[in-house]
């Protein structure tokens, strides 16, 4: 199809924005020289062109999307109406605190709530997404040792089974990252964390349950190992969905988590997003939190800043109608709801995986949490058939593919996680249609390399996308190039 | 899956041509069948010392960046520097399309001649 800035004319328009209200100023030698190249499009060139974009996609609107790690639940379409309530959307960051309590108080209400789900103290919500709030809470961990006058720790313990973020994010933060390997039953090797721990550890970073959707149960001999050593703990919340309400990571002697609003809390996810990634902490960590935080005094809402804070890691208060939409959430399902929909998404899983396990290899074949992991590696040493091929003939199903290729630790993996909104007939079909391709690669393995024939565009190919992108329209050649 | 019987190999993947005190570093048949198609190849510097079973470089397919282990201890004295511009042809010529090669080695006692790598590779296949 044809990209926006091929379609329309010059002189041609549409009146979707008001007049602007705001009065000219002259930005003397920052203005710029040309107009912007905007494209010049009718309003009907515009809708159709957007729907016709929407209907190239695949969103949880559209069918399962069992995308393992990325929690890809319904978006209860109540939280976008809460979001678009006109107190929330006109307000500006920038106004006097007397004059926007209530939005002061869903940020307030929302950090005391997730902090009781978390076993957390404080919480702040400026992260963009979860690599940003792995980041923030890193920044804590190295500005709470830095105070403490403890230079030496300089070192961050990550499992192979962490989320693939996490060593990233603690090379950004300026930490070396320390691998600990997982033993055979997919959990911590805690020898090799006594090993390791020691004067030069600042903190663990664990995903729990972790990304082959096992609860490690030595979590609080994990933690007791890292703390005894003086370092801290840090929960990468991607996976909380699985205990959110059941267990707490405070409990389990984490210090500091992040949680992804956009998947445990139902908030759109990907390119429908944005994210939101707050990090919440135990109090000894609290004076380090980035921003300003909400706090209730005698005259109503007012802004606090973290007496040693690490400073601002995102503008003013984060992605502010995401907390609107996770804490309509939080308030939809209530005390009772919040772990009714874990137990459920732990189900929908544990269903499936029994569904598949007589037909796909499972990487650890015991009951899982929210997610399990399948392995192809045996299909295609028989026949040919990778993990790739099967995710991509889930397209012409029209079934989202699961996480492919990860966690490193399991070879041709394919991560499933279904969460608690997909009803039983949805997962029988998945499993019904996962065990027909199983079958036909069995009998035509040649035919899956093709796959898929259905979808808008077909096999990509993957190697120019990465090695050669395009990412811009370049105007003299009226071309994406 | 091919295997060079002339070079040696460790459990990481790579494999080592040894001459006097020189070798040669590449990755294995294996190592990019199961890395699937490589789209970028990093290469340290000249003199840049590496160490057996650490890391000295990464390298990215479509699939995931992964690091790879120096099977030797060394001194860096050669790259491939046209892996750069053209990573596939590890794809097609694992045992041509070498990565680095080091001097003054040392080390590399446990590395694996062809016959015990083929069997260590069909015990990793199961």
């Amino acid at each position: 199809m044809k990209l926006i800035f091929e379609k329309g004319a010059a002189g041609r328009g549409c009146s979707i924005l008001p007049e602007c209200d705001v009065p000219a100023v002259d930005a003397g030698s920052f203005a710029r020289k040309t107009p912007a190249r905007l494209p010049q499009v009718s309003e009907t060139e515009i809708s159709r062109h957007y729907t016709a974009l929407a209907k190239q996609t695949h969103g949880v609107n559209d069918g399962f999307y069992p995308l393992g790690s990325c929690t890809m639940k319904y978006n209860p379409k109540i939280n976008e109406a809460m979001a678009a309530l006109p107190g929330f959307t006109g307000v500006h960051p920038l106004q006097e605190p007397e004059t926007v309590q209530g939005s002061m108080e869903v940020l307030g209400k929302a950090e005391q709530y997730l902090c009781e789900i978390t076993g957390m103290d404080r919480m702040t919500f400026q992260p963009a997404a979860g690599a940003h709030g792995e980041f923030t809470g890193l920044l804590l961990i190295k500005g709470y040792h830095t105070a403490r006058g403890d230079q030496a720790r300089t070192k961050i313990l990550v499992p192979d089974s962490a989320h693939g973020t996490n060593p990233a994010s603690a090379a950004m933060a300026g930490f070396e990252v320390v691998n600990i390997p997982s033993g055979a039953d997919g959990c911590v090797d805690l020898d090799a964390l006594r090993a390791a721990a020691g004067p030069d550890t600042a903190g663990l970073m664990l995903t729990n349950p972790n990304t082959v959707g096992l609860f490690d149960k030595n979590i609080l001999e994990i933690t007791r190992i890292v703390h005894e050593a003086g370092g801290l703990c840090y929960y990468d919340g991607a996976n909380l969905n699985a205990v959110m309400g059941v267990v707490r990571p405070g409990d389990m002697g984490f210090d500091v988590v992040h949680l992804n609003l956009h998947k445990t809390f139902s908030t759109p996810h990907g390119g429908g997003g944005p994210g939101s990634g707050p990090v919440g902490c135990k109090s000894l960590l609290a004076p380090f939190l980035p921003g300003k935080m909400p706090v209730q005094g005698p005259d109503g809402w007012q802004w606090e800043t973290p007496a040693q804070s690490v400073g601002d890691v995102k503008a003013f208060y984060g992605n502010f109608l995401v907390v609107v939409k996770a804490f309509t959430y939080i308030l939809s399902l209530g005390r009772m709801g919040i772990p009714a929909a874990a137990k459920n998404a732990v189900l929908n899983a544990n269903y499936l995986m029994y569904r598949l396990k007589d037909h796909y290899t499972m990487a650890y074949n015991h009951r899982c949490m929210h997610e399990f992991v399948m392995s192809l590696e045996d299909v295609k040493h028989e026949t040919g058939v990778s993990a790739l091929d099967v995710a991509k003939a889930l397209l012409d199903h029209g079934i989202h593919p699961p996480t492919m290729y990860f966690p490193l630790i399991v070879h041709e993996a394919l991560m499933v996680e279904p969460t608690e909104t997909e009803t039983k007939e949805t997962l029988d079909e998945a499993a019904d249609v996962l065990i027909e391709i199983l079958e036909e690669a069995r009998r035509a393995p040649q035919s899956m390399h093709q796959l898929p024939l259905t979808t808008p565009v077909g096999r990509l190919d993957e190697v120019t996308a990465a090695r050669k992108p395009v990412v811009r329209y370049d105007f003299s050649a009226g071309q994406a190039g | 899956m091919k295997i060079d019987a002339q070079l040696k190999y460790s459990k990481s993947h790579e494999w080592v041509r040894l001459e006097g005190d020189t070798a040669t570093i590449g990755l294995t048949d294996f190592a990019q069948n199961s890395l699937g198609d490589l789209v970028f190849v990093n290469l340290p510097d000249i003199g840049t010392e590496v160490t057996e079973k650490e890391p000295f470089t990464d390298i990215e397919s479509v699939k995931a960046v992964s690091d790879v282990y120096a099977p030797v201890n060394g001194t860096v004295c050669a790259v491939n520097d046209a892996l750069l511009d053209a990573p596939e042809t590890i794809n097609s010529d694992p045992y041509g399309a070498w990565l680095i090669k080091v001097e003054g080695v040392s080390g590399g006692e446990d590395l694996m001649d062809a016959a015990a790598y083929e069997a260590f590779c069909e015990s990793e296949a199961e």
